[in-house]
């Protein structure tokens, strides 16, 4: 069905496509310079022309032509306060080349739009009011784009028009950007002199700039040379469905992230370790020969391995770092500030794990690129992170793939995206992230205490009992000879934790803590026993995560909300039904059950010696009680 | 399919033009044999003479990643479909991103009742010939109260009918992922929409909330009650559309190519007499004009232009030198200047 028609065409399309961004500060003229890129290569219809110029005319735009930045501010809100606020994607072609442009917006509160114009870009095109030079907004796109690894800069320097197109104020202001950009190692950065509101040089060279021997805008974007990296890079199949339809069927679906593959090509899954043999790579247009980086395809391997969402299919001798704690670079996009040690979900690929930012290397302070101490990052903050996952991921350094080093972490509130992240490198390989070995390790303390350290955590509901239910507990291991501590809730609030309050930060805060102080009880040898609300789920797995397994011993004190309120010991739950205390579980604030708790107590009714008993036992039966003998001694000194 | 109200004059004109809505006709006989032919491509995989242009390819693969992220992320996604070229275009895509799965998610229409007949004979042939079921949802609230877009004027009639029939259907089936046609290329506002775009439980869309959306990790959580609609040919133009269409071979509805059509005319544009429904004034008579249409929707609502582009290879020539916007012939859209991202807040797709 090809005609001579489609066959021109699609011509142009075999040149390729182009995804760019175009960054400036506010009034560098972004959106005029891309309606006039739309309207000079007739990508603006009549009827669109006609209701621009009765929006021009209603605007006052100069002169009574057209104003084309109107074109592009498709929302009402931006079009009120008369800057861009959001990322637009637009989209132009000429005879050689398509084009995808995001239009991103140039003020500092919105850097995060930046970045997601970035991401995706294989060249950036800053812009620069020739009348003002490099400014600190400049400098801060620049290094975004070096961020995001977007390999190629366009420096369009603008307004041309206003500085009589001098070519002294021109290469005064590219020699100011290159020392600027020196050292930040992108593939190219080129130049151009231009005026997007008289057209100069836009589409075609300028005949008031005879001095300017270099390309026009469109010129240079239609011949630049986009090499796709990810052909070159590692074979990284990120498995994205199952495809089951029958029992005679049972293949991986996918997109080839980076490299090529073949039937017959021997795979490995990174995270487990088990490996196949390409069987066949299927598609709804017939089985193919090869696939390379950007095909969907679905995998059908020659053996029966367990493989589902999330795993990454590899080759054998090229595989992705595997780790559950990495270093990172990470651009926060959130009102809401970063938590140390809050669990977020992390969504790399296909791959969703809950992880927490562990620590903060340094901040990077955006006018002197220079790196500076911080305990937080704030909206558009960018920083280098410790990042600990709950469960192992498989990456790459996101500079060798911006594929498998990317991810975003997500808040498990409120659902939305509070940071992008780029994977710099693997810590577990770095000997100094080992804690430092001991001179008397853990099972030394233990065979001289006589049982296994241990944390019994106590969770439920204000009022279940669990503080009662802990104190009996205690009280008859200490009979038994056991070394024993208590935390709970109030005593750690009156001491270490007494500058948290109770919102959902300091909750975090709060058990995080806790679970390092535990932590630390349980290397000395103790028993440690934790009476606190915990309401969420992922704080006590972060808890447990801290631990060896073994080590955490979930207490679920299951007392109905109806019973721990009618008991209301504090008269909390009163005062949380009048409205005076707000956030209260149970009333205004969630409780999450456990799962598979491994003890849980009826607690509603019975004695609490007898769920006290009922611990006890159940420390006898896991070995926690008996003496450890067979701990392999360990006075490595 | 619904029933639709008939008179002499109607089966005349369309007995003329060969678009029948009196079963076979050798329009029909075409139509049956062309998409039973299209669903024995996906039977039996015959493979392709010649591979796909590099940049469809592209678009294509980017399109059928977003479906199956969708598919494995939520628990009851739906795929709305409309008829036209770009729901022809998704659906072809869906067939193809889980073979030899079947789309493993539902299909909806949100019927006007004021589809012309053409597309609802379309419709249906097509999921029949496909096995596939079809959800059809019509707001009968907005019937009862007598809502069309004669009487009501297509603001209101869009309103009730479309965006209120819409969200009425998702609430009943309880979708949390919906599936739509939107490209950026089509108004502003939707330039600026995400690919996962997030719905409150209402369905309203907050246009300065929106979530960051970097590389290909879309977010797709969200509480229970809310939802995500799901754009997956965001990043297609017009151009792609049919380049795609042609290279594919995927069957549209006849409409879209020129035939003789009983028309009117109204404010300077050209509309389509479909039925009976079309109030004519005394003495006035439809005229039967050689008419196709760059864009399908209610047919009171949608203008035709004149042409004599029978094949796709004639509607492609006709678009490298078109001068309007394929939305020129939506009158929704010209209700007043921000009038699509109002609709979009309310919930339109």
């Amino acid at each position: 069905m090809t005609s001579a028609v489609t066959a021109r065409h699609l011509a142009s399309a075999e040149k390729g496509l182009l995804r760019f961004i175009t960054c400036g500060s506010v009034d560098d003229g972004k959106s005029t310079l891309i309606g006039r890129l739309l309207y000079d290569t007739r990508l603006i219809f009549e009827d669109q022309l006609a209701s621009l110029q009765v929006e021009s005319a209603r605007r006052g735009a100069r002169g009574g032509g057209i104003d084309f930045s109107l074109l592009l501010d498709g929302l009402e809100a931006e079009r009120e306060q008369g800057i861009t606020i959001d990322v637009a994607y637009r989209f132009f072609a000429t005879g050689r080349r398509k084009f995808i442009v995001a239009d991103t917006p140039g003020h500092e509160q919105y850097t995060r739009n930046m970045a997601t114009g970035a991401s995706t870009a294989d060249l950036a095109v800053i812009l620069i009011d020739a009348r003002k030079g490099v400014l600190v907004q400049t400098r801060r796109h620049t290094f975004i784009n070096h961020l995001l690894g977007v390999p190629r800069i366009v420096l369009a320097v603008n307004k041309m028009d206003l500085v009589g197109y001098s070519q002294a104020r021109f290469e005064e202001i590219v020699a100011d950007y290159m020392a600027m950009a020196a050292g930040l190692g992108f593939k190219s950065v080129t130049p151009i002199p231009l005026s997007a509101l008289e057209g100069e040089n836009v589409i075609a060279p300028s005949a008031l700039m005879p001095w300017w021997t270099g390309e026009s805008l469109l010129g240079f974007l239609e011949e630049v040379e986009v090499e796709d990296a990810r052909l070159a890079s590692a074979m990284r199949f990120p498995v994205q469905w199952v495809n089951r339809p029958h029992l005679d069927f049972r293949g991986f679906s996918g997109t080839l992230a980076s490299g090529a593959l073949a039937p017959g090509d021997p795979v490995v899954v990174a995270r487990s370790g088990k490996t196949s043999k390409i069987r066949a790579v299927v598609t709804a247009d017939g089985d193919l020969e090869r696939a390379e980086a950007g095909d969907a395809v679905t995998l059908v391997l020659e053996h029966e391995i367990d493989i589902s969402r999330g795993d990454i299919l590899c080759a054998p001798s090229a595989r992705p770092t595997v780790a559950r704690q990495f270093l990172s670079h990470v651009l926060w996009m959130h009102e809401e500030e970063l938590q140390l040690g809050r669990p977020y979900l992390l969504k790399m690929g296909a791959q969703s794990v809950q992880a927490v930012v562990s620590a903060i290397r340094h901040r990077l302070d955006i006018n002197t690129l220079s790196p500076a101490p911080a305990e937080t990052l704030e909206l558009n903050g960018m920083g280098l992170c410790e990042i600990t996952t709950l469960q192992p991921v498989a990456f790459d350094p996101y500079r060798d793939n911006r594929e498998t080093g990317a991810f975003i972490l997500i808040d498990r509130f409120t659902h939305q995206t509070v940071a992008a992240g780029m994977v710099e490198a693997s810590l577990q390989k770095a000997t100094h992230v080992y804690s430092q070995a001991m001179d008397v390790a853990k099972p030394a303390r233990s065979v001289l205490k006589g049982h296994k350290p241990a944390v019994l955590w106590f969770t439920g509901l204000s009022g279940a009992g669990k503080s009662t239910i802990a104190s009996l507990v205690e009280r008859r291991l200490s009979l038994m000879g056991a070394h024993t501590y208590s935390l709970d809730g109030d005593n750690m609030r009156q001491g270490l934790n007494k500058d948290l309050g109770f919102s959902d930060a300091d909750r975090v805060e709060n058990i995080r803590r806790i679970g390092e102080v535990a932590r630390l009880f349980v290397d000395a040898g103790l028993i440690v026993t934790a009476s606190f609300i915990s309401p969420f789920r992922a704080e006590r797995d972060m808890v447990r995560s801290l631990l060896e397994p073994g080590e955490f011993i979930e207490i679920f004190v299951d007392t109905p909300l109806s019973v721990a309120e009618q008991r209301d010991p504090k008269g909390l739950y009163r005062r949380a039904r009048t409205g005076e205390i707000g956030n209260f579980t149970g009333i205004s604030s969630p409780y999450e059950p456990p799962v598979d708790p491994e003890i849980r107590l009826l607690a509603g009714e019975g004695d609490p010696a007898v769920h006290a008993a009922t611990v006890v036992e159940y420390l006898k039966m896991a070995g926690v009680l008996a003496r450890a003998e067979d701990a392999p001694l360990d006075f490595s000194i | 399919m619904r029933r639709r109200p008939s008179d002499w004059r109607l089966k005349e004109m369309t007995a003329m033009s060969g678009s029948s809505l009196l079963g076979a006709t050798p329009a029909t006989v075409a139509l049956d044999a062309s998409l039973e032919a299209y669903a024995r491509r996906f039977r039996e995989r015959p493979g392709r003479a010649k591979p796909l242009s590099p940049q469809l390819r592209r678009l294509e693969a980017e399109s059928i990643f977003i479906m199956r992220e969708v598919a494995a992320s939520f628990e009851k996604p739906v795929m709305l479909y409309s008829i036209g070229k770009d729901s022809s275009v998704m659906l072809h895509l869906a067939l193809k991103a889980f073979w030899p799965s079947p789309p493993p998610f539902s299909f909806l229409h949100v019927d006007t009742t004021w589809k012309f007949s053409e597309m609802i004979v379309f419709r249906d042939l097509i999921m029949k010939k496909l096995g596939l079921n079809l959800l059809v949802h019509v707001n009968e609230e907005g019937l009862r109260r007598g809502i069309s877009p004669y009487a009501s004027g297509s603001g209101l009639h869009t309103q009730v009918m479309k965006t209120e029939g819409l969200r009425q259907a998702l609430d009943a089936y309880g979708f949390d992922a919906a599936f739509g046609g939107a490209r950026r290329d089509e108004e502003k506002s939707r330039a600026k929409e995400r690919i996962f775009s997030f719905r409150s439980q209402s369905h309203g869309w907050d246009p300065k909330n929106q979530r960051p959306e970097l590389w290909t990790l879309y977010n797709t959580r969200k509480a229970p009650g809310e939802s995500i609609r799901v754009f997956p040919i965001s990043n297609w133009t017009e151009l792609d559309i049919w380049s795609y269409l042609a290279e594919e071979e995927i069957p549209i509805v006849p409409l879209y190519f020129s035939a003789q059509r009983p028309t009117i005319e109204r404010g300077g544009q050209i509309f389509m007499v479909d039925d009976d429904r079309t109030p004519l004034a005394p003495g006035e008579a439809p005229q039967m004009r050689g008419v196709r249409f760059r864009t399908l929707g209610c047919y009171p609502l949608t203008a035709a232009v004149e042409s004599p582009a029978a094949d796709i290879d004639a509607v492609i020539a006709e678009m490298l030198t078109a001068t309007t916007s394929e939305r020129s012939g939506r009158l929704i859209d010209h209700d007043e200047s921000g009038s699509m991202e109002k609709k979009k807040r309310e919930g339109y797709f």
